[in-house]
């Protein structure tokens, strides 16, 4: 019995509905996100039009670049779902390497963001240059800064890992960052399509 | 007892890995992958080819089945307790009805 409540304390199913807390609440955050993210990519909708002196959404963007940004953030995807499978195998040589892989491929695509900002300031497109510009950089700013804290999550987890310093269930944390890491993935197949591959 | 029992069953699966990969396999996610690397492809095409009126359609159906593909199987949604289907799809619909209201009011969808 003991043994038991150590089980129960360790994987957290000692709950009302047999389920992780944790991931429970991970999914209704992921859940809330949906409306933030909903908000973001609405305002970008109604917005995008509205150019004003500034340049034209085509005459920013990069297609090419952005979809191998787009190809890097969908592979680390099944970098992180491996580093899960990993982790649920108790392999922690495997957790590390595509928990690392997978940090790796979002720094990428963090610096494609940056380059892809920095060269459409370039042409003259300002966070206030238009309301366009305002609603495409508080997007996919938001976007990166998620991606950003993804990857500071993943790193960090690394360490925590190598350290032995993991709390509870260790398959778990990596499933709750991996959870997350799919969201801004998600977030991205959408706003690749409604913000770049659909013109005004 | 029973408690005691399940709980052996549950290690021994742990032990095996069993429920562990909620049912798909490293060859099964590199198909996914490789599922999801095609549509992406497909959409980036639409940009060079003209696909004529099916261009609108074509994107908005491929991102919605990249979407329910990663949800599904990359975040286990399909395999997992419906209850956490239940948290994330109700704040997704919620969003969708609500902005889609919203973009209505500012007659998004007919201007």
């Amino acid at each position: 019995m003991v043994d038991t409540a150590v089980h129960h304390a360790e994987y957290g199913h000692h709950t009302s509905t047999g389920l992780s807390n944790n991931k429970l609440g991970m999914w209704l955050f992921l859940g809330s996100e949906c409306l933030l993210f909903g908000g973001l990519i609405s305002t970008y909708m109604i917005y995008r039009g509205r150019v004003g002196e500034g340049p034209r959404p085509g005459n920013v963007f990069d297609i090419p670049f952005t979809s191998v940004s787009s190809f890097v953030l969908l592979m680390s995807s099944l970098t992180m779902v491996l580093a899960v499978a990993a982790a649920q195998k108790r392999d922690d040589r495997g957790t590390t390497l595509w928990l690392t892989v997978t940090g790796l491929l979002g720094a990428t695509f963090v610096g494609g963001q940056v380059y892809e900002f920095t060269a459409m300031y370039n042409e003259g497109l300002g966070f206030t240059t238009s309301l366009f510009g305002s609603a495409f950089y508080t997007l996919t700013g938001f976007h990166g800064v998620h991606v950003t804290v993804g990857v500071i999550m993943l790193l960090s987890l690394v360490g925590i890992i190598k350290r032995s310093r993991v709390p509870g269930d260790k398959a778990e944390v990596v499933e709750l960052v991996g959870l997350y890491w799919h969201f801004v993935d998600i977030v991205w197949i959408i706003i690749f399509t409604l913000v770049y591959l659909i013109p005004t | 007892m029973t408690t005691t029992a399940g709980h052996t069953e549950h290690m021994e699966h742990e032990a095996h890995g069993e429920h562990a990969e909620h049912g798909m396999t490293t060859i099964g996610y590199i198909k996914v992958a490789l599922v999801l690397a095609a549509l992406t492809a497909l959409e980036v095409a639409t940009y060079f080819v003209d696909f004529g009126p099916f261009f609108m359609p074509l994107l908005l159906i491929l991102m919605c089945v990249k979407f329910f593909i990663v949800v599904s199987y990359f975040m286990h949604l399909k395999f997992d307790s419906k209850i956490f289907s239940f948290m994330f799809y109700t704040g997704l619909f919620l969003a969708i009805g609500v902005y889609a209201t919203f973009l209505a009011t500012f007659k998004f969808f007919t201007a």
